[in-house]
């Protein structure tokens, strides 16, 4: 039903609920648990499965086409900067570890706040130039394509 | 009704919608309005909100200029050509001349960018996509805009945007109500920046049941975009170019990287090469201009996304699927495999699900493809959106009244899958449109544009009346019957959602009728569609999560009727593979060498069509 919620794991925190994109993650009122309340509006995105601090939250695949018997776990990082996934076939066949990095700095750390940033001059401001332009267009000292500094000239019409 | 009214008054900028659009204007609004105030509205939580909420492995639009790889013009070039010739190329070429200074704020924020180990440049999955970790995306995004705005509103499903009372056409903030609490929320604000999402779940999607959900596109992506415009009464464009993907079977996985990357290809049930065949009838239907097998193989030339889907479904239809993709070659070298793993973990973890639960390992077969149900979007390959205008350095008149990504409507900005005729923005070039909105809409402000802005009290009553009516209709008439969800006097979300993508599939060309569509068939299409707004009236929400799923179904209905609209207007099949008109099977330069532009009266409903110029600036 996409997603579905351990009984004996979920403690009804509800970040799961404060995450799901779709809002389909509510708490049950008599259980006072989490579950998917509705499961054709699950795009199976995982992101209530990496956000549940329980791992109380799995996937079983959309049951008009996907059998059962399968999994797929996730454990994502924020400290260590890594999502560490586990596969594991119907018929048990196959079973993969992958890992990857999501982020490369310490987390939220590198993201400027602009508040602080120099205010742009007036000439900025005329200019069609955004924020750290022109020189994080090409790291270099190179400035912003134009019309002009393209050769080109906007035509009307069909020509090709 | 309980619910409070909270307002949020003197707002500058008010980003409708965070994904990567809204992220983007958030964040670029803070470096030109230092004292302005900034506010975000988002139906989710921007962590993990739009598109981009599962991550992606690939960044789509980057030039690589810094390493002398495409110019913006390229851009314009690809761009126009995979569209038939139907883009802005005054904005698609402003885009692509700031997406790289985007990009290299993301690396420099922590999104693993991959290398190339021999040059160092970034990792090329195909001439234009770059390849990424890209698992938290948007958590890092959503980091930047919130150290930017002033305030973030999660949960917040804007439902209309807000005119100025004092002056026609102009917007004056957004109204909505806050799906946790139920609240009505007022925001006045002098320009709105929408970065809200296209369409999803309008057409009938070939899943029965519970995969309905592994849509393609995000199944939140509720057509709000254009739901929010149209009904403000901004001119929109190119609202039939929608899009229909060539995916894997049933998990809708990507192929980006498999084409391209992994290298891997096409062949049908009986191990042939089936699209060449299908090309010289298909030129004979577009003209050598769209479709030119050997300049493309001379060139680099892509042949068109549509085109390549054309013979897809004229190879199923003739008996000869399933198409297979051709996987067990790349699959054998471990490094390869594992990066096929990887892309959909990265982002469409549903189909590594199902290649699990059907015990698929490309290794030893080759997965199925599928050609999907139509989308309405704007930020892949295909331009639907709002008219607007481009940038004074660029354009030509027709294409410019002021303000840059500002829509007809004085004051209301858009990006992402809200500007039409840009396709190819994707992730990055959706951040990149939000931080021209975002500056346009501060020089907006600055110019004094924004001046003796009133919302009168009358507007935001009849506004949260029209809000909770679902819920009180609900109330009036649930005691009628016994139990259960049949009621003469009303529909709930669901079954309306359902009778929509009837719609749309039967009448405008979805999956069951292979995409095929006429002007007769649209025209009942049409009225039926009319019938439904009645009923939209009627539609009844027993809490404040249905009343979520009735206002994305209003929304959505918005934009199923401009999607046909503009494909009765267009007397042509531009693009086959994406939809066809039976009564005019033929691409026709000569009438149809235009971008269309409609507007729906917010009075009446009453549609206006007309043409628009196409301007060209790059050379073949």
């Amino acid at each position: 039903m996409p997603t579905f919620v351990y009984m004996t794991r979920c403690d009804g925190c509800g970040q799961c609920v404060d995450i799901c994109p779709s809002d389909i993650m509510h708490i049950d009122t008599t259980v006072r648990r989490a579950y998917n309340i509705e499961p054709n509006m699950c795009w199976e995105c995982y992101s209530c499965v990496k956000a549940c601090p329980h791992n109380a939250i799995d996937v079983r695949g959309y049951a008009d086409f996907a059998p059962l018997g399968h999994s797929v776990r996730v454990r994502r990082d924020e400290e260590k900067g890594v999502i560490a996934w586990r596969i594991i076939f119907r018929n048990g066949e196959k079973d993969m570890d992958l890992l990857a990095p999501i982020t490369t700095k310490p987390w939220g750390q590198a993201i400027p706040k602009l508040a602080d940033a120099p205010a742009p001059s007036q000439e900025m401001r005329d200019s069609q130039l955004l924020f750290n332009e022109p020189k994080y267009i090409r790291l270099d000292d190179g400035d912003l394509h134009t019309l002009e500094s393209n050769g080109l000239k906007m035509k009307d019409g069909v020509y090709y | 009704m309980a619910y409070k009214t909270i307002i949020e008054d003197d707002i500058d900028i008010l980003v409708a919608g965070a994904g990567l659009g809204g992220t983007g204007a958030a964040f670029e609004a803070r470096y030109w309005g230092k004292d302005k105030k900034i506010v975000i509205a988002e139906k989710a939580n921007i962590d993990r909100s739009g598109a981009v909420a599962q991550g992606l492995y690939a960044i789509n639009c980057y030039m690589g200029t810094r390493f002398g790889e495409n110019n913006p013009e390229d851009h314009v070039r690809y761009a126009r050509i995979d569209l038939m010739g139907m883009v802005r190329e005054d904005l698609l070429f402003d885009m692509a001349r700031h997406v790289d200074s985007t990009v290299h704020q993301f690396e420099e924020w922590g999104l693993p960018l991959m290398r190339n180990p021999k040059t160092g440049a970034y990792q090329r999955e195909g001439r234009w996509q770059i390849m990424i970790h890209g698992e938290s995306y948007k958590p890092i995004v959503a980091e930047a805009a919130k150290k930017s705005a002033d305030k973030v509103f999660n949960r917040i499903c804007v439902t209309h945007l807000l005119m100025d009372d004092a002056k026609e056409n102009r917007v004056a903030g957004a109204v909505g109500f806050n799906v946790r609490t139920g609240n009505y929320h007022v925001f006045k604000s002098k320009t709105v920046i929408v970065g809200a999402g296209g369409a999803s779940n309008i057409f009938k999607p070939r899943s029965v049941g519970e995969g309905a959900g592994r849509v393609w596109y995000a199944p939140w992506s509720s057509g709000s975009a254009y739901g929010l415009l149209i009904g403000a009464g901004a001119k929109m464009t190119q609202m039939e170019n929608r899009i229909v993907l060539a995916r894997f079977k049933d998990g809708y996985g990507p192929v980006g990287a498999y084409f391209l990357h992994l290298k891997t290809y096409t062949q049908n049930g009986l191990g042939e090469e089936y699209e060449s065949k299908w090309f010289p009838a298909l030129q004979e239907m577009v003209g050598k201009e769209y479709l030119d097998v050997e300049a493309s193989h001379a060139t680099h030339r892509p042949i068109p996304t549509c085109l390549r889907n054309h013979a897809f479904i004229n190879e199923v239809n003739a008996g000869r699927g399933p198409i297979h993709m051709v996987t067990m070659e790349a699959f054998q070298d471990p490094h390869l495999e594992e990066i096929g793993w990887h892309n959909f973990l990265g982002m469409t973890v549903g189909q590594a699900v199902l290649w699990a639960a059907t015990d698929v390992d490309p290794k030893n077969e080759n997965p199925e493809l599928t050609t999907s149900e139509p989308y309405v979007m704007g930020s892949h390959a295909t331009g639907c959106g709002a008219w607007c205008s481009g940038p004074e350095d660029v354009s030509p008149p027709e294409y410019f009244w002021g303000y840059n990504r500002m829509t007809t409507v004085e004051g209301l900005f858009g990006a992402g899958d809200a500007v039409g005729g840009t396709p190819h923005a994707f992730s990055s070039g959706s951040f990149t449109e939000g931080r021209l909105a975002a500056k346009a809409a501060c020089k907006y402000i600055d110019d004094g544009k924004a001046e003796g802005i009133r919302v009168s009290e009358e507007q935001i009553a009849r506004r949260k009346e029209e809000i909770y009516k679902p819920m009180e209709h609900y109330k009036i008439y649930r005691n009628e019957i016994t139990a259960g969800s049949v009621n003469p006097n009303y529909i709930n979300p669901r079954q309306g959602l359902d009778r929509l993508q009837k719609m749309m599939d039967e009448y405008a060309g979805g999956v069951t009728v292979s995409y095929m569509t006429n002007e007769k068939l649209l025209q009942i299409g049409l009225k039926k569609m009319k019938i439904m707004e009645e009923d939209l009236e009627k539609i009844a929400a027993e809490n404040i999560h249905e009343l979520l799923r009735a206002w994305e179904l209003k929304h959505r209905h918005l934009t199923s009727e401009a999607v046909m609209q503009h494909t009765l207007f267009r007397k042509e099949t531009r693009w086959p593979g994406y939809y066809y008109r039976g009564d005019a099977m033929k691409l026709d330069d000569e009438n149809w060498h235009v971008l269309t532009v409609s507007r729906r009266d917010p009075e009446t409903g009453e549609y206006t069509m007309e043409k628009a110029p196409c301007y060209h600036l790059v050379e073949e």
